[in-house]
């Protein structure tokens, strides 16, 4: 049966919604629930490319990730589930003096932030990653605490540990309306019954912006589809990710080998997949380490970046419309994100101040003109 | 110990167990057991769960449904793709 009251209804069951639940439960917060249209994990979570790196261009992205990797190297202690995190690092094929130079740049804003990232010789990347094709590159930047995790994995843990601490969730249930009166949240409606509420958590990913239009908020995010594959099984010779220009790949916990390359596309195409991305991909990839050549494509599907003019996320309550969180367009970072900002949000609601502060990352700043763009963005 | 999927070594008493900690849809279970991600592609394990899934709720398997499938349809090597004539396409 549907909860008829809760404290908190926080939309979306991906790993931003579950990880918000878990850690509101986990500050003392009863009658939380999350509702979702699908399955756990069903929108870009389930979809991604499991990459979690600090290794970007802005000082919120960068602190931010610093912040979330503290987190995700004790999750599977925390939610009791191991969810195959592990630090193998992020490697970026440079191809160019250019490259290079813009690389030696965004190392040392990512050093003077205390992440060890560093440029390293091809010699020394072969090291790291056997097979690399020599020819692909003439250096790399490496930073060994950037890593991966299972986004299934991820989820099942974050819902079994929220499900201990009496979080409740709502499956194949979808948010259709949101009531506002007198400028105060009442209630949600949702495909299974009304749910009486103050306090609603915009986690939608994809469907965020609709939800926002049912408050009347204007969320400026679009969804860019991205496609993705994975290989057969094999013993684990890939640790890092792989990154050369929009093209990426590593190993899976289970020995597959995931990877995309970006294939510009208008927005809000239908998630289905493209035989020329299996093209693009496999002449990028096997161009970087010619053995892929003989290796079997098991699967390819697509999934969404939830992407905002400055490539930064919009996180926090909004200035219109008390109780109303937004946790939502993280232009394809959101897995890597989840553990901190499942955090952050669960302090903003109960304590009213995050324990770091994200002020800049407020959905105000597209009004107030103050926007961070991220250079680094890939896949 | 009775095998339900043979590419992920899956038993017929983890999807029983699965189900009863809630993974009560068939994409739920797929990602929570593996079950249909290996490269018979769910063949052997997908219609099995099915009717597992399907007796525990009380429903018929067509209600259970089918997981979205994927392509390609079989396993394909890279190389395959990689050596077509898309030089100057751009995607």
């Amino acid at each position: 049966m549907m909860k008829r009251k809760a404290n908190i209804v926080v939309i979306g069951g991906g790993i931003s919604g579950l990880s918000i639940a878990y850690n509101l439960a986990k500050l003392g917060m009863q009658d939380v629930v999350v509702v979702e249209k699908s399955y756990l994990g069903s929108g870009s979570t389930g979809k991604c490319g499991t990459g979690i790196r600090q290794q970007f261009t802005t000082k919120e992205h960068i602190i931010l990730m610093k912040e979330s990797v503290k987190l995700w190297k004790s999750l599977s202690e925390e939610l009791g589930i191991d969810v195959s995190y592990r630090q193998t690092g992020y490697i970026w094929l440079i191809r160019n003096n250019d490259e290079l130079k813009l690389f030696r740049q965004n190392v040392k804003i990512q050093n003077s932030y205390g992440v060890p990232s560093k440029i390293i010789s091809r010699e020394e990347a072969l090291e790291i990653v056997p097979y690399l094709n020599p020819d692909a590159f003439i250096a790399a930047a490496f930073c060994h605490t950037d890593g991966k995790a299972s986004p299934f994995k991820t989820v099942n843990a974050y819902y079994e540990a929220g499900k201990k601490l009496g979080v409740e969730y709502y499956t194949f249930t979808e948010v259709v309306n949101i009531i506002v009166e007198n400028k105060k949240i009442k209630r949600v409606v949702t495909s299974r019954g009304e749910i009486e509420t103050n306090i609603v958590v915009n986690a939608a990913g994809y469907g965020a912006r609709k939800i926002g239009e049912m408050v009347g908020i204007n969320i400026p995010v679009e969804n860019f589809r991205h496609h993705i594959l994975v290989t057969e099984p094999l013993r684990e010779f890939i640790k890092p990710m792989v990154i050369r220009g929009k093209l990426y790949f590593t190993q899976t916990d289970r020995g597959g080998i995931i990877g995309g390359i970006d294939m510009p596309e208008p927005p809000d195409q239908p998630l289905k997949a493209r035989l020329d991305f299996l093209e693009t991909f496999a002449k990028n990839a096997t161009e970087v380490m010619p053995v892929l050549r003989n290796i079997n494509i098991l699967r390819q599907w697509s999934g969404y970046y939830v992407v905002t003019e400055d490539n930064h996320p919009i996180l926090g309550p909004t200035e219109k419309l008390g109780g109303f969180y937004i946790a939502a367009g993280y232009s394809g970072h959101g897995f890597m994100m989840g553990p901190i900002v499942g955090k952050l949000i669960a302090e903003y609601i109960v304590y009213d101040k995050p324990s770091i502060p994200i002020d800049s990352l407020s959905l105000e700043r597209f009004e107030k003109g103050e926007l961070i763009y991220e250079k680094a963005v890939i896949g | 110990m009775r095998i339900v999927c043979r590419c992920e070594d899956v038993t017929y008493d983890e999807v029983i167990k699965a189900i009863r900690e809630g993974y009560t849809d068939i994409e739920s279970l797929k990602r929570k057991l593996n079950i249909g991600m290996g490269p018979c592609r769910g063949r052997i394990c997908i219609p099995i769960v099915i009717k597992i899934l399907a007796r525990e709720l009380g429903k018929k398997p067509e209600e259970v449904g089918y997981p979205r499938e994927r392509p390609p349809i079989t396993p394909l090597p890279l190389g395959i793709f990689a050596s077509g004539d898309n030089d100057e396409k751009k995607g």
